[in-house]
């Protein structure tokens, strides 16, 4: 497969968020703002490529039976390598995301895509697979997070654009998070059938 | 190369290896970052003192005393610090208290006068949920102020028949945090002055 293809498989054809419906827990819980869905989902990207291309080095060298505690233990190093370094360097990113930066290991698009990429296909694919997938979750991340900030809090990416007293706090909430998601996939739904 | 075999020894084998160079990482990573992390820490500390006590303003502070005050299992109950200016006049105290939030422990440092004014309050340390009680680093300044107030009447929300407005749809962060404050204020004004002159309070 061509690098292109792999890298726009991941961001269109096969997007975690709107296509696969893959990750729903960060999903929902980090877009309260559009800069916490971005910081989630570059996080994401960090793990994923890492992991992504570890796993594939390694893939021979793991039996098929112990491949899925193997690929936990792999990923659950990264996350908790990336949760030093931004505890070190991004305090303040770190301050807002907090408790969602270790869940990153349950993720199941970063086993997902272990499993259904990383153990069949090169490293150098494997990272256009994390790159891809990477970049489509954190696209979806941010435009609901901008949807959410937006409506419930009178902002995007902090910057007021009206008074948060008339801000629909439902849609920080998380009965918010299901209703802004539904409407985006059947947004894009209807455009790519177009 | 062909792909190893499921036997009892290869398992064994792979999963202890997969451990032993991810846990030779972490550690290599531990002591990477733990000097970086501990700075943060400090600069968070040093910097939330002055917000608290000087409410933002520009000026010159020094710590005069810091006083950690243990609970009987030997954890960390209150740190007291308290401040001066360039000159030694003393500006205020700043005491720092862990409650229970919604998501852990919730770290606040406030800032009281020689009154026991509330001049500031910084949130150190918290487990909120994002865009809930991980607001209460503002909100308190703003939509539920108790800068200017004095906790001798303990601080309440509006749900506990208090007057302080609770963080919309956050009560338990909300209350974690007054009990943080009250608390500090307690300790601080009416323990201490129950045994005057005593520079460690015991528990």
């Amino acid at each position: 497969m061509n690098k292109l293809n792999i890298l726009l498989n991941g961001i269109i054809k096969e997007n975690p968020t709107f296509v696969l419906l893959l990750g729903m827990c960060p999903t929902l819980g980090t877009t309260t703002s559009a800069i916490n869905g971005l910081g989630m989902g570059l996080a994401t990207m960090f793990v994923l490529i890492c992991s992504n291309v570890v796993i594939s080095l390694v893939k021979k060298l793991i039996p098929d039976m112990v491949r899925i505690p193997s690929y936990i233990v792999i990923i659950a190093t990264f996350v908790t390598v990336l949760e030093m370094l931004m505890k070190a360097y991004l305090p303040a990113l770190y301050a807002s995301l907090g408790l969602f930066i270790p869940l990153i290991v349950v993720n199941c698009i970063v086993l997902g895509r272990a499993e259904a990429f990383a153990s069949k296909n090169t490293p150098f694919d494997s990272m256009f697979d994390g790159i891809g997938i990477g970049l489509g979750f954190s696209a979806a991340l941010t435009l609901l997070g901008t949807v959410r900030e937006l409506l419930g809090s009178g902002a995007v990416f902090g910057i007021k654009l009206y008074s948060d007293d008339y801000g629909m706090l439902a849609f920080v909430l998380a009965p918010g998070a299901f209703l802004a998601l539904g409407y985006l996939i059947a947004i894009i739904n209807r455009i790519k059938k177009a | 190369m062909k792909k190893l075999e499921s036997t009892l020894l290869n398992m064994a084998l792979v999963l202890t290896s997969v451990s032993l160079v991810a846990g030779a990482l972490l550690g290599y990573m531990n002591q990477l970052t733990a000097e970086p992390i501990r700075i943060v820490e400090a600069n968070t500390l040093s910097s939330g003192i002055k917000k608290v006590i000087l409410g933002g303003a520009e000026g010159e502070l020094t710590l005069t005393k810091v006083d950690t005050v243990l609970n009987d299992k030997g954890k960390v109950d209150f740190v007291i610090y308290s401040t001066a200016d360039a000159s030694g006049k003393p500006l205020g105290t700043a005491v720092q208290r862990s409650e229970n939030g919604f998501g852990g422990p919730l770290t606040v440092l406030t800032g009281f006068d020689d009154k026991g004014t509330i001049l500031g309050y910084e949130v150190l340390k918290h487990s909120e949920t994002p865009g809930l009680g991980a607001k209460a680093g503002e909100w308190f300044r703003n939509k539920g102020n108790i800068i200017g107030r004095n906790p001798s009447t303990p601080l309440k929300v509006s749900k506990d028949n208090g007057d302080v407005d609770a963080i919309t749809a956050s009560t338990i962060t909300s209350r974690a945090f007054l009990k943080a404050v009250n608390a500090s204020y307690n300790h601080l004004f009416v323990e201490r002055n129950a045994n005057s002159g005593a520079t460690t309070t015991k528990e």
